[in-house]
């Protein structure tokens, strides 16, 4: 409990640090908000017009008056007004967010499902013609860039069986499982594929490892078959190094994947934070990595946690 | 009347071509109901792969039964050959029929699993029992072992019992079917001494209360005389001797069996210890290394802001003086703080308070000298592998910011030669050589810079038990060529007999005795070392019986400020003091 409470404490810490970061960052690339927003148009404002929109934003100003502003604004919950969406930020944010948690926790549910088993299998039947043809999928699986995988599979669908998958304006969980189903389901294998490759490797290693400790030659000494020896005293050995590339994939995938958003036409965080900083739109770019950086930190400690349920050796806070 | 269990030619081999790579060849030995047979051999000589062999386990290590049989009577009263049984058969044996205990208790036992689920696995595998049924036959195999507090016990997951306890733990969930043979794989050597002796007295008297056959496979033959019937000797692979108890420790036959008995350190209460040396005449001159007061504490820390709440005192107030020429063998239990002691010597952990000094000797020419080295416990673990023996031996060197020219060249080779190692060994890696070689290396390395103390810390723990004589006469010609003085941490009382001048007797982080080594050993005063003397195994205590005993060792942490009353010391002739308990 004092452990939640100390690592719940150092959250703040680090989401100004993130912040102090992308807010210099990002006004360090070339080009301004203002010409951003215009455009073309932008080259016909007079310096007067230009002053007063810098005004209007707030970005006439240094960048650690701004930056105080906005942290004023951010301990009251405002995180700001996107200027290309003209909504509050969160808002803009939390609209995006459902599609790619969802998408995130499907890609996850793929990987270990597939993943796990096929390491399990491989290390099981190691050295033989079995462990060598999943080691080499794995191999593939880890080395295909998933916007090549996203095309095949598009590719495959269309010319092979005449299907499209969904695309078109994204429906919500709530609203129409099915059809949002539909729209994720062909994402999440793309985005799960390479995740399960990794997940494939890192569980075969770890198994093998396990399964020549002392108390696997302990279990077997007792009578407990081999699948005993496996699923019941094995991977729960195992499973540590498997939660910590899933925790540190799955955190990856909160923040949105750009390559496949795009290619599924899916509106998810990456492709808003992506244009977002085309768009030079700093209050939303902030509030993403804001976000983000706020999502990693979850995931980090539901990970530690994790830990923790699987082995009782782990007490976290401990020195 | 057909033996319980019968082994007749047994070879198993390794690899991919098990044949050419055999590493048990032609084994043959019987047991019958209720008999206790010794395996008795070095590191590689294939005692282990024997016994895994009886109940098949080999096959998961890569190994092969190549030739051979091993005839097991059934509790039905068939004869089953089990080089040839089918895997489900084995299943049903395994835990039901032959039970096995290993080495590590700290790692034979899974991690995330609680001790009660162990051992109910056990019960529901070979007698169907579920539930509250299992947890009531759980909680009884502990009671069994003499756990106290077993109910409780079921909940606690390995972290939280002691070598000891887990030891117990793995002899409940091996004996829980009542298996008619025992197979015990080294079973105390991860264990301090008096829970070593614990360990056997309860094997001993499970054995009498069910009357099982046991196999007990150990390094140590001094340890098998108070519990073994008969006696087996391996080397490289082959069984060189066997019989009767009595035979082979009182006649043995074959060279090995001598050899093991007789140039192999045993503990001989002070019969053995060194004659040179002696403190009585020259005390005038200055100590090679002085300790006043050492403490060590580790804070333990809890709540929000990690304060401060307590201390484990590791180090209590410890002092001592080493004089040049001499060894002080400090020995003690795990979490005695002895390893502590010699860390804190070295400057490799903080003390909280104390002074020590060292008197610097005069250095070669153009050599920087430390005056303390040390040599660690692990020669495996302690080398680097990716450095060449050069590099390793030139690290101090450079370390205290010497050149490795042609002077320092010229030392490596020296010292190589005295250490008895090969003169082509400077281009080579770690790897290359075997632990009683590293071990020489690791001695060499130690020497490189003209050290007046060198600290052992457990230095020949981990050789074979020959492999310790070799080594343990290298330290002592070394000590005599070169006056070093040396601080030998043990446990081993074998060894520390060999080698010790004088013995400081370690426990809960304070000295208890300290004086003459054969006055120490022979005629020890504290109650403490009195319990360790007793329990270190020899060949001439035979079916000596020990009680059970299952107190622990007293807690090290106190509270916050804590300070232990000043010590009070009875003298017992001219160099022997016992600390008076209060």
């Amino acid at each position: 409990m004092t452990y939640l409470l100390r690592r719940l404490a150092v959250f703040p810490l680090v989401l100004i640090g993130v912040s102090i970061v992308v807010f210099v960052a990002i006004r360090m690339v070339p080009g301004d908000a203002i010409t951003a927003m215009l455009g073309t148009e932008a080259g016909l404002l007079t310096p007067a017009q230009r002053e007063a929109l810098a005004a209007y934003f707030g970005i006439d100003q240094p960048w650690f008056v701004q930056y105080g502003r906005w942290l004023a604004g951010l301990l009251h919950g405002n995180l700001g007004i996107s200027s290309t969406y003209g909504k509050p930020v969160l808002d803009v944010i939390l609209e995006r967010f459902p599609l790619t948690l969802e998408l995130a926790l499907l890609s996850m549910i793929i990987a270990l499902v597939v993943g796990v088993p096929a390491g399990v299998f491989a290390a099981t039947h190691n050295e033989k013609f079995s462990d060598l043809g999943v080691r080499v999928a794995a191999m593939i699986g880890q080395s295909t860039p998933n916007f090549v995988l996203a095309l095949l599979i598009i590719y495959t669908l269309s010319a092979g069986f005449g299907v499209l998958p969904a695309m078109g304006e994204f429906s919500p969980l709530w609203q129409d499982p099915l059809r949002n189903l539909g729209q994720l389901i062909l994402p999440a294998i793309t985005l799960g594929f390479a995740f399960a490759a990794s997940v494939t490797r890192v569980s075969r290693s770890a198994m093998l490892d396990v399964l020549s400790d002392d108390y696997v030659r302990t279990a077997r000494s007792k009578g407990v078959s081999a699948r005993g020896v496996i699923w019941r005293h094995a991977l729960p050995n195992a499973l540590i190094p498997v939660v910590t590339l899933s925790g540190i994939e799955f955190g990856y995938l909160l923040g949105g994947a750009v390559i496949v958003e795009q290619i599924y036409a899916l509106p998810g965080l990456g492709r808003l934070v992506l244009d977002a900083i085309l768009q030079r739109d700093y209050a939303l770019v902030q509030g993403c990595v804001l976000f983000i950086a706020f999502n990693f930190m979850i995931v980090n400690l539901l990970v530690d946690l994790t830990y923790v349920a699987l082995d009782p050796r782990i007490r976290l806070g401990e020195q | 009347m057909i033996p319980l269990l019968s082994v007749s030619d047994l070879s198993v081999g390794f690899g991919r071509t098990p044949q050419a790579n055999e590493v048990v060849r032609g084994v043959s030995f019987e047991l019958a109901d209720g008999e206790t047979l010794a395996i008795v051999g070095e590191s590689g000589s294939g005692k282990s792969v024997t016994a895994l062999s009886i109940n098949r386990l080999v096959d998961f290590g890569g190994g092969r039964i190549t030739g051979g049989a091993i005839k097991l009577k059934r509790a039905d009263g068939g004869v089953l050959d089990l080089t040839a049984a089918s895997e489900p058969q084995l299943t049903r044996i395994r835990g039901a029929e032959i039970g096995m205990i290993f080495q590590e208790p700290m790692t034979s036992l899974n991690p995330v699993l609680t001790i009660g689920t162990q051992i109910e696995e056990s019960f529901r595998l070979h007698r169907g029992l579920t539930g509250r049924q299992a947890t009531a036959a759980a909680k009884d195999a502990l009671d069994r072992v003499r756990i106290p507090d077993a109910a409780r016990r079921l909940k606690y997951t390995p972290n939280q019992l002691s070598g000891g306890m887990l030891q117990r733990v793995m002899i409940a969930t091996a004996l829980a079917c009542n298996p008619r043979l025992l197979i015990a794989d080294e079973p105390t050597t991860a264990l301090d001494v008096t829970v070593q002796a614990q360990i056997m007295a309860l094997l001993a008297e499970l054995k009498r209360e069910t009357g099982m056959s046991m196999i007990f496979i150990t390094h140590d033959i001094g340890l098998v005389a108070g519990i073994a019937d008969k006696i087996m000797v391996m080397q490289n692979g082959e069984g060189v001797e066997q019989g009767e108890l009595n035979q082979i420790l009182d006649q043995p036959q074959h060279p090995y069996t001598q050899h093991l008995l007789q140039d192999v350190p045993h503990f001989a209460s002070g019969r053995a210890t060194r004659s040179d040396g002696r403190r009585d005449k020259a005390t005038d001159t200055e100590p090679a290394l002085k300790v006043n007061d050492l403490v060590v504490r580790f804070p333990v820390k809890s709540g929000f802001f990690g304060r401060a709440t307590g201390a484990v005192h590791a180090v209590d107030g410890v002092d001592f003086d080493l004089m040049q020429g001499e060894t002080l063998a400090i020995v003690g239990e795990s979490g005695s703080g002895k390893s502590t002691t010699a860390r804190a010597v070295l400057g490799l952990v903080r003390s909280t308070r104390g002074s020590f000094s060292a008197s610097v000797r005069k250095a070669a020419a153009g050599q920087s000298a430390l005056p303390i080295q040390m040599v660690f416990q692990n020669p495996y673990a302690s080398l680097n592998p990716r450095l060449t023996i050069e590099s390793i031996l030139a690290e101090p060197v450079i370390a205290t910011g010497g050149r490795v020219d042609a002077a320092t060249r010229a030392k490596m080779a020296t010292l190589l030669k005295r250490v008895g190692l090969p003169e082509n060994s400077l281009e080579r890696y770690p790897h290359q050589f075997s632990g009683g070689q590293r071990q020489r290396l690791c001695i060499a390395r130690a020497l490189m810079l003209n050290p007046s103390v060198v600290v052992l810390d457990e230095a020949v723990s981990a050789l074979d038990v020959s492999v310790q004589a070799r080594v343990l006469e290298l330290l002592v010609d070394l000590q005599r060529e070169f006056g070093l003085a040396y601080l030998f941490i043990s446990h081993d009382m074998a060894v520390v007999e060999r080698i010790a001048h004088r013995i400081a007797v370690i426990y809960a982080g304070q000295i208890v005795e300290i004086g003459d080594a054969k006055s120490v050993l022979s005629a020890p005063k504290h109650a403490y070392t009195k319990k360790l003397i007793a329990a270190v195994p020899t060949i001439d205590r035979r079916r000596e019986h020990f009680e059970v005993d299952t107190r622990q060792v007293p807690s090290l942490v106190r509270p916050l400020g804590f300070e232990p009353g000043p010590a009070r010391w009875e003298q017992f002739g001219a160099d022997h003091r016992v600390r008076v308990e209060a």
